[in-house]
């Protein structure tokens, strides 16, 4: 199940060219606002009309502006969660959630997930008979994300579902999205500007920046190179599948183990054994070549330098690879001459415990897919 | 019932003859006033602002003129007057005629108020129907006509009060026959272009009043159920 998109698009102030192909699992579009995500989205669900282009999804052509193909939207077979949650304010929640299958009654299913699963995940059952005008923004999202997911889509668009919540909801629904993303099986795209939730979700990213691909390519390859990070200076950082290895009640730490090794964390609120996904950002990586002493610092973790990246400012970033998993640090381009950092040199990387926000922390799953 | 208002037994078929009249010109026009709303809020064509225009025209003409057109296009020897006489169906100097003056006059309003409510009508809930695989057909019906509905209503009731009311098309078109196309406006400008008649005209005056009223109020009352079922 791929999508191969290729796309012009020209209007007076935003121009638009691109090109990216998805594969199964979670492809991540990150990018500044005004990168030209949302127009992407809009073209793929068929909303808008590129000027030229071809979308082709698991082989039948959507769009072909040379062909004269053009696909609606309403037969396109791909259900869209777009920023604000767009209920049908004269349906109740039920109906709006059986909305889109009604319409795609003749079709097979597609996720596997039946109506009572998704709103047992999405924790919506007291809501069903609720008109949309009385839901909060995230109960809306949530029956949002169900409408969607209900109607048989064979590919799941998200166009920043977060934006219009606050903190507290947007980690709720997360959650909910991990766990659909993991039993639904349908592949998704979903758009964000936010490094966290990409990190947490996604297996693919492909970075947009002013209407064009900047890059693409596993998450973890592309979340730790500050060069391709669109946002926020220092942003960048490695993206780890760990599994939670035991917790500690005294000191209020828990250990998570993978393949970088063993890392210490604030608690958190997983059982032991599951896979958890973390975010090092490359800022608060530190390199040694010697086994620290006397250091507060409590996750050192023994590696080779695999290579330097010039990055913002007077910085370099280095890859640090530990026993397969990479790290990157963030170090002046000053540091790194001094410590004399060339690939194929040992070194230590010391990330500081507290560096791990718990808000950060993703539901692992089975290793990065390749596209 | 309406012995006890004192009407005559004239005054009593005007009334019964406008509200017979004015319902089957407003019911005829929901179809078309819909249709042309829905082409003139969501249509992209050419020759939008022409059909805009034509639409327009009987709110803008003097209604003594709209009526000699309805005269000239549907009278015996108008056109279509011919072509439809043959089929059975006769519009000249028939309460029939007098309807079609009224659906006529009434639907610039109609259309107007229909249009505005669907253009109301947020588009990206309609792209998300589309989305979940609404055809533009089933969008229109289970989404932007429930959400219009209160537009349309009112819509509807305009056009209904301006069939209550017209007069100078139906009097051209249809003119002035006791029992057959004299309408509440008609009686009550003969009752006073007669010696005596004051008295039936302010009767049917008052009766107009009511009736326009309680069409109003029936509308508001409807309007705010439909509204307060999309606030839940």
């Amino acid at each position: 199940m791929t999508l191969s998109v290729a796309a012009g698009l020209t209007r007076s102030a935003f121009a638009l060219d691109v090109a990216f192909e998805t594969g199964p699992g979670l492809t991540a579009l990150f990018g500044r606002s005004g990168s030209g995500k949302t127009t992407v989205i809009d073209l793929v669900a068929g909303l808008v009309r590129p000027d030229r282009g071809r979308i082709v999804l698991s082989g039948e052509t959507l769009l072909d502006t040379q062909g004269g193909v053009s696909v609606p939207a309403h037969r396109r077979g791909i259900a869209t969660v777009f920023q604000q949650a767009r209920l049908l304010p004269h349906l109740t929640v039920r109906q709006n959630l059986g909305y889109g299958r009604w319409f795609a009654r003749a079709r097979p299913e597609t996720t596997g997930l039946d109506p009572d699963t998704v709103v047992a995940i999405l924790g919506i059952g007291h809501l069903l008979a609720r008109r949309p005008a009385g839901l909060s923004g995230g109960e809306a999202q949530r029956v949002a994300i169900g409408r969607a997911l209900l109607s048989r889509p064979r590919l799941l668009l998200m166009d920043e579902p977060l934006a219009a919540l606050d903190e507290a909801r947007k980690d709720e629904i997360l959650s909910c999205i991990e766990r659909l993303r993991d039993a639904a099986g349908i592949p998704i795209v979903y758009v964000s500007h936010a490094v966290a939730e990409v990190a947490r979700l996604a297996d693919t990213v492909v970075v947009m920046e002013a209407g064009r691909i900047a890059a693409s390519g596993p998450a973890d390859a592309v979340l730790r190179r500050t060069d391709l990070v669109p946002v926020g200076d220092g942003e960048a950082g490695a993206v780890l599948d760990l599994v939670v290895a035991a917790h500690d009640a005294d000191s209020g730490l828990t250990r998570i183990d993978g393949r970088v090794g063993t890392l210490t964390v604030p608690r958190l609120s997983r059982p032991v054994g599951s896979a958890v996904r973390l975010r090092i950002p490359a800022r608060d990586v530190l390199v040694a070549l010697a086994p620290p002493v006397g250091l507060s610092a409590r996750n050192v973790l023994r590696g080779h330098v695999l290579g330097l990246v010039p990055s913002v400012a007077a910085t370099v970033l280095v890859e640090i690879d530990c026993n397969g998993a990479v790290l990157a640090a963030r170090l002046t381009r000053a540091s790194a001459r001094d410590l004399r950092l060339e690939p194929g040199r040992p070194v230590f990387a010391i990330v500081k415990s507290v560096a791990f926000d718990p808000q950060d922390v993703g539901r692992g799953r089975p290793p990065v897919i390749e596209i | 019932m309406t012995a006890w208002l004192g009407l005559t037994p004239d005054e009593t078929t005007a009334i019964w003859l406008s509200v017979k009249v004015a319902s089957i010109a407003t019911l005829a026009s929901l179809g078309p006033g819909l249709a042309v709303a829905m082409l003139l809020a969501r249509g992209k064509f050419v020759g939008r602002a022409f059909l805009d225009a034509l639409v327009h025209l009987p709110l803008i003409l003097p209604p003594v003129v709209t009526g000699y057109l309805l005269l000239l296009t549907f009278g015996r020897r108008g056109w279509a007057g011919g072509v439809l006489a043959d089929l059975g169906i006769v519009f000249s100097f028939r309460w029939t005629g007098a309807a079609l003056a009224c659906a006529i006059m009434g639907f610039p309003l109609m259309v107007r108020a229909m249009r505005l409510s669907i253009e109301a009508v947020d588009r990206r809930l309609e792209q998300a129907a589309a989305t979940l695989g609404a055809r533009p057909l089933a969008v229109f019906l289970t989404v932007t006509l429930p959400l219009s509905l209160p537009g349309i209503l009112a819509g509807a009731v305009l056009g209904f009060a301006k069939a209550m009311g017209e007069f100078g098309a139906t009097i051209t078109f249809v003119s002035n026959i006791p029992g057959e196309t004299q309408t509440l406006p008609s009686a009550i400008y003969t009752l006073t272009q007669v010696p005596g008649g004051e008295a039936g005209a302010l009767r049917l005056t008052l009766i107009a009043v009511a009736i326009a009223l309680a069409a109003v109020l029936a509308s508001e009352v409807l309007a705010r159920r439909l509204a307060a079922r999309i606030a839940g």
